[in-house]
């Protein structure tokens, strides 16, 4: 079963397609590469949001889409949640 | 290629309706009520009931004559009933409505009444609605259909396979010789670029690019915060979309990977000719189907996350999610489930056939979720205050 699935090859982050809990083993597979890995859930991710795929500090930038949708705010470890509450819109 | 053929109704001009509506229409706000009263009064006839169409002027006026016109017009309406409260703006109306060659009529208050106008246009309409009861069927193909597309509520299940199908489906769509036009000018900042490389000519894109520009500067110079209390809206967030930018890249899988678009429409602005085609709207569903639907679209198609639930009186609004908690939990709202995708079950290929036939049964007369529910959302985009 997959859990998460990342759109693009350079993608930092992907997204649940089904609710994880904090500690689960979780398939991953980036659906441009067609690679499969396996990443540890450190928190609740719910369905539809982001985990990430490695550490962040604040500046970095996330890459969904093979694109730059954000800038990193607070720090993010690998396997945690990626959202409203660490990343921030380079826009508006 | 599969043939799609459909029974569906050739108007006088030749574009091809889905639906057979004799339209009540109100010039402006303060007809609605003799509107009201024919389309109670008359069965089988649809009202469209709005709050504008007094003292608007410049582009906000041109735009609203785009939008009442094209509601006439479009080829999903037989014919039309115009109540105004005065003679001249409800005979510009009605010419603009017989352009096409279908039967239109106009009705003005002042001098008459309410009561007097409604026996009128009652008359009127009950000639009307027994006249287009008798208009056959004709065998139609899909290359004579105008779609429009827009999501709404999305979330990243939207990105991830509602979107891309509704890309497999209007890719096909327009291989066949159909017309289709996308927009949401504000929600695709950050993937402008994507966009604009996306022009069929170096013009397309830079004309693109100056409607863009345009939008973003009047975001930009009203705004009162980062925009994030209302795009991404809190449905999008809850969702799990974070930025707008990330939006804008779900939100552009909707035109495929390979469809380049012929040009710029203005909003309600009629396609000039088949192919794809990109039109300057506001994100918000129903001003923005609204729109397409004034500008001649026969079926809408959206794709939604976490729940839109928007209708058209005019427009059959046909929806997908991909979305397995929506589609089960509002699942009277949804045509299409496509949720397999998400765990492999079903191809993005699978998912554009299957949509593709939702919108041969949807143009062969099938109500949609959102006809069957009742949902005739029809708001006028106003560019700024009247005079």
């Amino acid at each position: 079963m997959v859990h998460f699935l990342a759109h693009g090859k350079n993608d930092n982050v992907a997204v649940a397609v089904v609710d994880v809990k904090s500690g689960e083993a979780c398939e991953c597979l980036n659906m441009e590469s067609g690679e499969r890995f396996t990443i540890n859930a450190g928190m609740d991710i719910p369905l539809g949001h982001k985990i990430a795929l490695r550490d962040f500090t604040p500046d970095d930038t996330i890459i969904k889409y093979d694109n730059d949708i954000g800038r990193v705010v607070a720090p993010i470890q690998k396997g945690r949640h990626v959202h409203v509450q660490n990343v921030k819109t380079k826009r508006w | 290629m599969k043939q799609y053929g459909f029974m569906g109704y050739r108007r006088e001009n030749g574009a091809v309706g889905v639906r057979n509506h004799v339209l009540i229409l109100p010039l402006d706000d303060i007809s609605n009520t003799a509107c009201e009263a024919v389309a109670h009064v008359i069965k089988g006839t649809l009202v469209v009931p709005h709050s504008y169409g007094r003292l608007q002027f410049g582009e906000d006026l041109e735009l609203y004559w785009r939008i009442i016109i094209g509601a006439g017009r479009n080829p999903n309406v037989a014919a039309v009933v115009v109540i105004g409260i005065e003679p001249l703006w409800t005979e510009k109306v009605v010419q603009g409505i017989r352009e096409t060659g279908k039967p239109a009529w106009g009705f003005s208050i002042e001098r008459n009444g309410d009561l007097k106008t409604i026996e009128q246009a009652s008359r009127k309409a009950m000639e009307y609605v027994q006249w287009a009861s008798e208009i056959p069927k004709v065998e139609c193909s899909m290359d004579e259909l105008y779609v429009s597309i827009k999501c709404g509520e999305s979330d990243t299940t939207s990105g991830l396979a509602a979107n891309p199908t509704v890309g497999e489906a209007i890719t096909k769509l327009v291989e066949m010789g159909a017309t289709v036009s996308f927009g949401e000018t504000s929600e695709i900042t950050g993937a402008e670029h994507v966009v604009r490389a996306r022009a069929a000519t170096k013009e397309a894109g830079d004309e693109f690019y100056r409607v863009w520009s345009e939008y973003n500067d009047f975001i930009n110079a009203n705004k009162t915060s980062d925009l994030s209390d209302s795009q991404p809206t809190k449905g999008n967030i809850a969702g799990g979309l974070t930025t707008i930018e990330e939006k804008a890249f779900g939100n552009v899988q909707k035109i495929g990977k390979k469809v380049t678009y012929k040009g710029v429409l203005k909003p309600a602005e009629a396609p000039r000719g088949k192919g794809l085609w990109f039109m300057d709207t506001s994100s918000a569903a129903a001003e923005a189907v609204t729109l397409w639907m004034a500008s001649g679209a026969a079926i809408h198609l959206f794709p939604t996350g976490q729940g839109n639930v928007i209708g058209n009186p005019i427009t059959p609004v046909i929806k997908l999610s991909a979305n397995p908690i929506t589609c089960k939990t509002m699942s009277e709202h949804i045509d299409l489930d496509v949720s397999d995708i998400l765990q492999g079950k079903m191809t993005l290929e699978q998912a554009g056939d299957a949509l593709l036939g939702t919108i041969q049964r949807t143009a062969g007369g099938r109500l949609t979720a959102a006809e069957a529910l009742g949902h005739v959302e029809f708001v006028i985009t106003k560019l700024y205050r009247s005079a």
